[in-house]
């Protein structure tokens, strides 16, 4: 850590160092683009993997921190924080849409919550809210008057154009007003109520015949506040939201916002905690893959595959309903450990479990991946090279079928996955087959871990006291874990109140659905279909 | 009269008094011996395969899935025809949280669905916002956006609770007014009049 805030401070005098849980560096915004193409470049700093961009208003001033990953040294996180200028009628920031591919949709997003204009962002539109909608939501004088901003019956005002603030060679920053597509290209509209698109997302598709041109993503449509509900709320009434995001990752989700809190407020849990929430978290795992062959193969006209792998996912939600009481949305781990002792039953239950595991992998593969015709619509398709993959943020699964390894499990090992055996499931080819084998795979290593686990949980208290309102000392912190898709990011900052000054959810779908446009370019129609689903995002996840 | 469906006895349904006062008001409207019989006839056929819609925007739309499945089957009782198109389906299992993007869309679908139509709100969100009420972008529940037939509450509600729920739904069918009845499509002025869209005039 030293030799890169020695490295920092050489190449950029006026940067400030300072050590969090990551390193952060304070830069004022017109020096932050040469650093940021330094951060990437050079390398002893080599910085390829942007993770998120936290939009943060300070009452005072506003700003951003900038989370980015080492993805060839180490993988070591480092934080960068620049405060916007001008005033809060129009902060601005400049743009990094040219460092990290992903940017230009993270950039995007903070722009829709806070009204920060990135300079030089060629695509300066809202994300979630409508064209017309005022104030900015997440900045904290927003007025949540529903009179304002009511929900109308009203079709939504729609615009060819996006908008764009340059900065001229002289200093001056123009507004511009680029087309989104070209005047005369042929736009399909896909979506939001599309039995494919796997909830609610709307591409817009230009097309030339049957071949993709361009896909402007458009979402918003299950966009339900979370980030700013929860800055009303205790830290432990945060956590709901956790099982509504991906619900599939509930489990992991839960784990992540769990261990940020825990490490904020200094409490340390149990083993036997421990090992019950990574059993949970393998278990889900399990089910969420099991559920995406399922409605992947039926998108693809094979619906029988449907029956097969739901017959395992019902087995694990059992399991979990005997212990959790639900089958959804289980609310499970809680601040100090999770909420209820495990069920008598449920070593047996995941043994019986792990018994039939091997023999539905091997029904799937018989029934599917050897079949002509998945292979003709998979193989191949929506390729994704590893650099894009990076530069793309694409993480999860999809990632590691591109061949980036990225399993925060190995490379950043939390909880105690550093004590287990298993094997990073990783693939070459980067298509749609790779998406899916990497999934199918990563099954049988979730399995291998339950095995270590099942006959070893220890005995001890499953939940530590923690008061029942509780108050975290000033400060920032950041965590990630693997959620089933990918990298689950999450960014709180406390006031020393008993509600969070600022939770931000960085979600693994969203760069997951801004590398569409991408991978289809040139595609045929038909194929976006295979590549949507082989990403496998999931809506509420980047919506929030 | 006793209305029950799938051969569930009559004392085992929770709520028996709604269907109740509509067997009355069936009665009372009274109606031709015939055209009675023709009416029995058809609601049997209707209340027996009620084609839903394949509308999810959020966690709902997973149990859903899982009522197609297996272990809960809904082609059991004649409604796994989800259809993806609103022309070809019957009623809307709004399952799912519905944001202020998604209102005209989703009213739009409602507007498009063939007569005679019916909506089951189903989970908390499509009841009343759930536990995103307080949020700037989410419809406090969907009974404003368009009219509901069946609640079925949960977060997300089980399997088991959307089949009660569409149960209900087949036996409200049953004590419909086909002929005259729900048979005579409500002209489209009557119907915004009454459920108005914005920037839409009637007139």
């Amino acid at each position: 850590m030293a030799n890169i805030q020695e490295k920092i401070a050489k190449l950029f005098p006026e940067a400030v160092c300072e050590q969090f849980d990551t390193l952060q560096v304070t830069i004022p915004d017109s020096r932050w683009h040469d650093l940021a193409v330094a951060l990437k470049e050079d390398p002893d700093l080599c910085y390829d993997y942007l993770i998120t961009i936290v939009g943060m208003d300070w009452k005072t001033s506003m700003g951003c921190v900038y989370y980015m990953m080492s993805t060839t040294r180490g993988n070591d996180v480092i934080a960068v924080k620049v405060l916007a200028t001008g005033d809060r009628e129009m902060p601005m920031i400049h743009s990094v849409y040219d460092v990290w591919a992903v940017a230009t949709l993270y950039e995007r997003e903070v722009y829709d919550f806070f009204g920060i204009v990135f300079v030089n962002n060629p695509d300066m539109r809202r994300l979630f809210l409508n064209i017309d909608w005022i104030g900015y939501p997440l900045r904290k004088d927003y007025n949540d008057d529903p009179n304002i901003n009511p929900a109308t019956t009203r079709s939504e005002r729609q615009s060819d154009f996006t908008q764009s603030w340059v900065e001229e060679p002289d200093g001056r920053i123009v507004k511009t007003e680029p087309r989104i597509f070209a005047e005369d290209d042929f736009v399909v509209n896909i979506g939001p109520q599309h039995p494919s698109t796997h909830g609610v997302l709307r591409f817009r598709t230009a097309v030339d015949g049957e071949t993709i041109k361009k896909i402007d993503v458009y979402m918003g449509y299950i966009h339900r506040g979370v980030e700013k509900l929860s800055e009303k709320l205790t830290y432990q009434q945060t956590l709901p939201f956790m099982d509504r995001l991906d619900y599939f990752s509930a489990h992991n989700y839960h784990h992540g916002l769990c261990r940020l809190i825990e490490r904020a407020a200094g409490i340390t849990i149990s083993r036997r905690a421990e090992v019950i929430r990574v059993m949970m978290d393998e278990l889900s795992r399990i089910a969420s893959h099991c559920l995406f062959m399922g409605t992947f193969c039926m998108d693809l006209g094979a619906t029988s595959m449907l029956f097969y792998t739901l017959r395992v996912r019902e087995q694990i939600l059992d399991i979990m309903e005997r212990t959790c009481g639900a089958r959804m949305t289980f609310n499970y781990d809680c601040i100090g450990g999770v909420m209820q002792d495990l069920d008598s039953n449920f070593q047996q239950d995941v043994k019986d479990l792990l018994a039939v595991i091997p023999a539905n992998i091997k029904e799937y593969n018989k029934v599917f991946v050897g079949n002509v015709i998945a292979k003709q619509r998979m193989e191949g398709i929506g390729h994704l090279s590893k650099e894009d993959a990076i530069a793309y943020g694409v993480t999860g699964p999809s990632g590691r079928a591109s061949g980036w390894s990225c399993d925060l499990r190995k490379i950043r090992p939390y909880s105690i996955y550093p004590e287990l055996e298993f094997d990073e499931v990783l693939a070459t080819e980067g298509d749609a087959m790779a998406r899916f084998k990497v999934r199918l795979e990563e099954i049988v290593q979730s399995a291998r871990i339950l095995e270590q686990l099942v006959d070893n949980i220890p005995e001890g208290e499953y939940c530590v006291k923690v008061p029942k309102v509780l108050k975290l000392p000033v400060g920032h912190w950041w965590e990630m874990v693997e959620g089933c898709r990918g990298v689950f990011g999450l960014y709180l900052e406390s006031d020393g109140s008993t509600q969070p000054y600022r939770l931000k959810i960085a979600p693994p779908c969203l760069p997951a659905a801004g590398v569409v446009d991408h991978i289809t370019r040139g595609m045929k129609i038909a194929d976006l279909i295979a590549i949507g689903g082989s990403l496998d995002y999931i809506i509420p996840d980047m919506d929030r | 009269m006793e209305v029950t469906t799938k051969s569930m006895p009559y004392e085992a349904w929770k709520d028996n008094e709604y269907i109740e006062n509509l067997v009355k008001e069936l009665q009372e409207s009274g109606t031709n011996v015939i055209v009675g019989q023709f009416d029995k006839l058809i609601n049997w056929g209707r209340s027996n395969s009620i084609w839903p819609l394949t509308f999810a925007t959020s966690c709902c739309g997973i149990e859903f899935v899982s009522l197609g499945a297996a272990r809960f089957d809904m082609a059991r009782f004649g409604w796994e025809v989800a259809r993806s198109s609103p022309r070809q389906a019957d009623f809307m299992m709004v399952a799912g949280t519905i944001v202020h993007r998604m209102v005209p869309v989703f009213r739009r679908l409602y507007d498009q669905l063939a007569e005679p139509k019916y909506v089951i709100a189903c989970g908390s969100c499509a009841i009343s916002g759930g536990p995103f009420r307080n949020s700037y972008h989410v419809a406090k529940g969907i009974e404003d956006i368009v009219p509901v037939d069946v609640f079925v509450p949960g977060c997300p509600p089980r399997p088991e609770a959307m089949i009660y729920g569409i149960m209900q739904l087949s036996r409200k069918i049953k004590v419909e007014r086909f002929f005259g009845g729900v048979n005579r499509q409500q002209s489209q002025e009557q119907f915004l009049r009454e459920h108005p869209v914005e920037g839409l005039d009637v007139e």
